[in-house]
């Protein structure tokens, strides 16, 4: 291992020399991370100094830090050195040309799912018209925004553009020497989203990480962070139902989320990349740490997730809850066909007075899957008054599946209430058999009984997304029966 | 319409129906009627195709086609309806879902477009009004929080929208008080016709006062000892089961309804 990092490191050195300004014009970082690595990647970002510090004091501490391995899920050890941590946006005469280039099997999700064409060549990489996409999707929300002085770009502009504000609330939610992977993320983030809501502003529209141009090449170790300042609110949509090409494995992005007092954050993923094949080769690594923090009273966060895709998923959106009266939501469907693996669920931290919180979570379990709901409920001293609902619900498919639930509850207050229902149940030969009965196609059956087993979530999405993911569960449960 | 020859079919190795012979045509109400245990209700599972049940011997066809080489949502979608006895619940599936779902599989099968969303409510609610059921139980989940009468009349609602061929009624009557049951014979009475042919699974013959069959057979021990008339139901109301040398707590005992 020494010997290799040493070779790495040399090579490294030895592209340096010839100067990396022409270097990384157009080209992808050799694999292997240290500090050189890191700081060519903050000054191709033309970063400030204290982010290219921030970096590297996150980076010194994770080379200390130890990988999980709680988790209730299995992959085979990743090496770091082994990942590129800086890829050039692709050059279009590298894309497809068109769509006649792209894989017919992801042409048929997207056509299932009912995609706009003009959407399916963006979404499956073709090279599309720039000038296309800059003027389609940048008047039609840039104007009201500006307007409503609602900040939205992406990360590596906020640093350039409002240090300020960057520098006074990234990581405060999630520190680099919170975990592993968000220690990793901190040290070689890619890019991402920033969202500044201003005092008394209700974002005149709904946020999506889909109309940021560029939000297709947010890289493998995204970064988001959303402020909604005094009495504003604001909904955010990250992702897309469409299954998204990546050829990388490892994904492991962090989400900051800050409310200060009477502020609303809403924040709804839908997570569908690729979730490796029926033999359960390939696929996603798609470790997460996405945590908002309600530092102001009377504030509330609510993450609403449709987790279909990856091949691993291990992702707990959690809510900190600070001020008084303040509230966090947690809404959650989390499917596995396959071998897929997941292993998520939430953390609500009530620290406040009169602090509130909901978690709903549906797990779905098919194939040879294995579904894992961890959640965490801490009561702090201080959280008088303060209670929690938990519903956690599992949902079998055939009989070679698997699902756990690990609630963790932690009270330092003896006036807080918490109640927790757990449910797990099978789709049944009996409304099988009622469905085929009536002449419903079985897969169509298992996709409708399904659908219904999570209508609770899909009632916080909003509309369209509500009507996408119904979709998608059905995609993704394609082959789960018969 | 129906022919059923020698069907044998069997439950995790228990023979339950020993050689069932029969015979409907459209436009006949037969009954079927029987001891528990004697395989009534087996026989309309069979037919329906639960897979449940193994069938080993004999054959069955509707129209000419063989209906046990189909599959249970093909028959379905050839006119084979079943009421179940213990409709299953379908948790958060709202019941004008499932409905629309299964009339608009019908219609894709016969090659007719879809119904929308609206059309098919406006269909719903004047059916709904036809077995005395609020058109409120239309967004409820399916059987969910449904009470044993109100479950029946959603079941025959379904009939009544999917116009079968040949509708099986799995012990229709049975836990519904008087007023529920003329409700329920109403609607059966609706989808008699002439090219319709129903067969029905009753225990009691009460059913058979507002629902007046053609034909009577009676079960025991997995095969028909007795067909005839209307007059059949009610001698054996008279004289009881014991009166064709059936001895109807044995089988009562081993019974799984």
């Amino acid at each position: 291992m020494a010997t290799t990092d040493q070779e790495v490191n040399e090579l490294i050195k030895r592209e340096y020399e010839h100067g990396f300004v022409t270097e990384i014009e157009a080209d992808t970082f050799e694999p292997g991370l240290n500090e050189d690595v890191i700081a060519r990647l903050s000054a191709i970002k033309k970063e400030p100094e204290f982010m290219l510090e921030w970096r590297l004091k996150a980076y010194r501490r994770w080379l200390e830090m130890k990988e999980p391995d709680w988790a209730h899920v299995g992959y085979p050890k990743i090496d770091y050195n082994a990942i590129s941590y800086y890829s050039a946006p692709k050059r279009p005469e590298d894309m497809p040309q068109s769509l006649d280039e792209v894989d017919p099997e992801l042409l048929r999700t997207y056509e299932k799912l009912g995609i706009p064409l003009h959407e399916r060549e963006k979404l499956a990489g073709v090279a599309v018209d720039a000038v296309f996409d800059s003027v389609s999707v940048a008047t039609t929300f840039k104007e009201p925004l500006a307007k409503a002085g609602v900040i939205f770009c992406s990360i590596s502009e906020a640093v350039r553009d409002y240090p300020e504000l960057v520098q006074k609330y990234l990581g405060t939610v999630v520190p680099h020497t919170d975990n592993y992977f968000a220690g990793l993320n901190s040290a070689v983030f890619s890019d991402g989203t920033f969202v500044y809501v201003p005092k008394g502003v209700r974002c005149p529209m709904e946020l999506s990480t889909y109309f940021r141009i560029n939000a297709a090449n947010t890289g493998q170790f995204e970064r988001t962070l959303i402020i909604a300042d005094e009495g504003s609110y604001v909904s955010y949509l990250e992702g897309c139902t469409a299954p998204m090409r990546d050829e990388n494995q490892l994904h492991a992005a962090v989400v900051e989320l800050v409310a200060l007092d009477d502020a609303q954050i809403k924040y709804s993923t839908v997570q569908n990349w690729y979730p490796g094949d029926e033999n359960g080769k390939g696929g996603i690594y798609n470790f997460v740490t996405k945590r908002g923090a309600c530092i102001g009273k009377n504030s509330k966060i609510s993450w609403t997730q449709v987790e279909t895709g990856s091949a691993i998923t291990w992702k707990y959106p959690s809510c900190i809850l600070r001020g008084e009266n303040s509230v966090g939501e947690f809404y959650s469907v989390a499917l596995t066909h396959n071998y897929q693996q997941a292993d998520t669920g939430t953390k609500m931290i009530h620290l406040g007075k009169n602090t509130s919180s909901t978690i709903i979570s549906k797990g779905i379990s098919a194939g040879r899957s294995s579904n894992a709901y961890r959640g965490l409920v801490k009561f702090g001293p201080r959280a008088e008054g303060a209670r929690n609902f938990t519903q956690c619900d599992s949902l079998l498919i055939g009989d070679q599946c698997g699902a756990h639930t690990f609630p963790y509850i932690e009270s330092l207050n003896k006036s807080a209430i918490v109640e927790h229902e757990a449910t797990t149940s099978k789709v049944s030969d009996e409304q099988m058999f009622l469905c085929r009965q009536r002449g419903i196609d079985p897969e169509q059956a298992v996709s409708m009984i399904v659908n219904g087993f999570c209508k609770e979530v899909f009632k916080e999405l909003p509309m369209e997304f509500a009507v996408e993911a119904g979709k998608l569960l059905e995609v993704s449960l394609e082959g789960s029966v018969g | 319409m129906l022919s059923i020859k020698n069907l044998h079919a069997s439950v995790e190795g228990n023979e339950i129906l020993k050689g069932i012979n029969l015979e409907i045509k459209a436009g006949e109400v037969h009954a079927i009627m029987g001891p528990n245990g004697s395989g009534k209700s087996t026989l309309a599972q069979v037919l329906a195709g639960n897979e449940a049940f193994e069938v080993t011997a004999g054959e069955v066809t509707l129209n000419g086609d063989n209906l046990m080489e189909k599959a249970t949502e093909d028959r379905a979608r050839e006119g084979v309806f079943l009421a179940f006895q213990y409709p299953v619940e379908i948790p958060g599936v709202s019941n004008l879902q499932f409905m629309r779902t299964a009339v608009n599989a019908m219609r894709h099968h016969r090659g007719e477009p879809e119904m929308n969303a609206a059309e098919f409510m406006k269909l719903a609610r004047e059916v709904s009004k036809q077995v005395d059921l609020d058109p409120a139980f239309l967004k409820r989940g399916v059987n969910e929080g449904f009470s044993g009468g109100e479950k029946k009349r959603n079941e025959i609602m379904q009939a009544l929208l999917l116009q079968p061929k040949l509708a099986i009624l799995d012990e229709t009557d049975s836990g519904l008080d008087i007023d529920a049951l003329k409700v329920v014979a109403d609607g059966v009475n609706a989808l008699r016709s002439e090219d319709r042919a129903i067969l029905m699974v009753t225990h009691y013959q009460r059913l058979l006062d507002h629902i007046v069959p053609d034909h009577v057979h009676v079960l025991a021990d997995g095969k028909i000892v007795k067909s005839g008339g209307r007059e059949l139901a009610l001698e054996l109301e008279e004289r009881g089961y014991a009166w064709l040398g059936i001895r109807e707590d044995d089988v009562a005992a081993s019974s799984a309804n």
